[in-house]
């Protein structure tokens, strides 16, 4: 893949800057896009094998702590989809880069079934071991409301007959919303919450056996390969819908 | 009472929810490059 309109001593080096041409990308995400689905099938495959049928039971928990291997990598890729989708809001409004508005428009609807499916695990595995549904303590509110600013990001996308103006307008959504995200990782140190502490620190060793740890990074792995393929299937769409939106158009 | 209907309800609307969305958006994708691609050979020269 060289450009030729390069010096020839880059034409064959790889550029990141490139991937903002539409074109490029779109070549580029069809070519990585079977590596990404096999590798994102294959950590899957191998982390819920393992958390399922290999890994002990908790001793508290039993085996309810198997939801554990698809609801903390959902919640994870909650915060960090939504995260993605503010990277873009702000290369949308400060550099007005072609391919920004197309990625958050496409992030928005798969950050919004992984938020809502880390809830409904959430509260899956709440039933039983909390005797409860739902409370409103602090973790389990604030990832409701990342829930609210996906929805909300969607529909302002879709709320004006100016298109460019959507785009505005849930970009701004986009960054008011990113300071839900530290409310999300710190509210279980700032309040008393229901919902555990967190697990993993950068200042201490884990409190998760390993036997749990590795099965849940390789579902960790395989749902976040997951969420890239799909984001670059759906981008890939959303190119060449534009593409044939000119094609018509200049007929 | 065992928890094991949680668990499978957990992983079976995680499932389903998953491959729904990759689904639509799988064929979205097949439908756009197949419309594309009746365009540019209705727009070739003959």
């Amino acid at each position: 893949m060289t450009d030729t309109s390069l010096p020839p001593q880059q034409q064959s080096r790889f550029n990141i800057h490139r991937l903002a041409n539409p074109g490029f990308f779109l070549r580029f995400a069809t070519i990585i896009q079977p590596w990404i689905n096999v590798s994102a099938a294959l950590c899957l495959v191998i982390g819920l094998v393992w958390g399922l049928f290999y890994s002990p039971a908790d001793w508290q928990q039993g085996d309810s702590v198997r939801i554990m291997y698809i609801h903390v990598p959902m919640a994870i890729l909650a915060s960090g989809g939504y995260f993605a989708l503010a990277v873009c809001a702000l290369c949308s409004l400060i550099w007005k880069h072609p391919l920004a508005d197309l990625a958050a428009e496409e992030i928005g609807p798969v950050g919004a079934v992984i938020t809502a499916l880390c809830l409904i695990t959430g509260s899956l595995w709440g039933k039983p071991m909390w005797g409860t549904w739902w409370v409103w303590d602090a973790r389990l509110t604030s990832v409701l409301v990342l829930f609210f600013l996906y929805l909300g990001h969607i529909t302002l996308l879709h709320a004006f007959d100016d298109q460019q103006k959507g785009y505005k307008a849930a970009a701004i959504l986009a960054l008011v919303g990113v300071f839900d995200l530290p409310i999300i990782k710190f509210s279980v140190n700032w309040w008393n919450t229901l919902h555990q502490p967190s697990t993993f620190s950068l200042t201490h060793a884990p409190s998760m056996s390993f036997s749990m740890m590795w099965p849940l990074f390789f579902c960790f792995a395989g749902l976040a390969l997951g969420f890239i393929a799909l984001v670059c299937i759906r981008l890939r769409t959303a190119i060449l819908e534009r593409q044939i939106r000119h094609i018509l158009l200049n007929e | 009472m065992t928890h094991l209907p949680y668990l499978i309800a957990a992983y079976g609307i995680t499932i389903i929810a998953l491959g729904t969305i990759s689904l639509h958006s799988w064929t979205r994708l097949k439908q756009v490059q197949k419309k594309l691609s009746q365009l540019q050979n209705n727009n070739k020269p003959s």
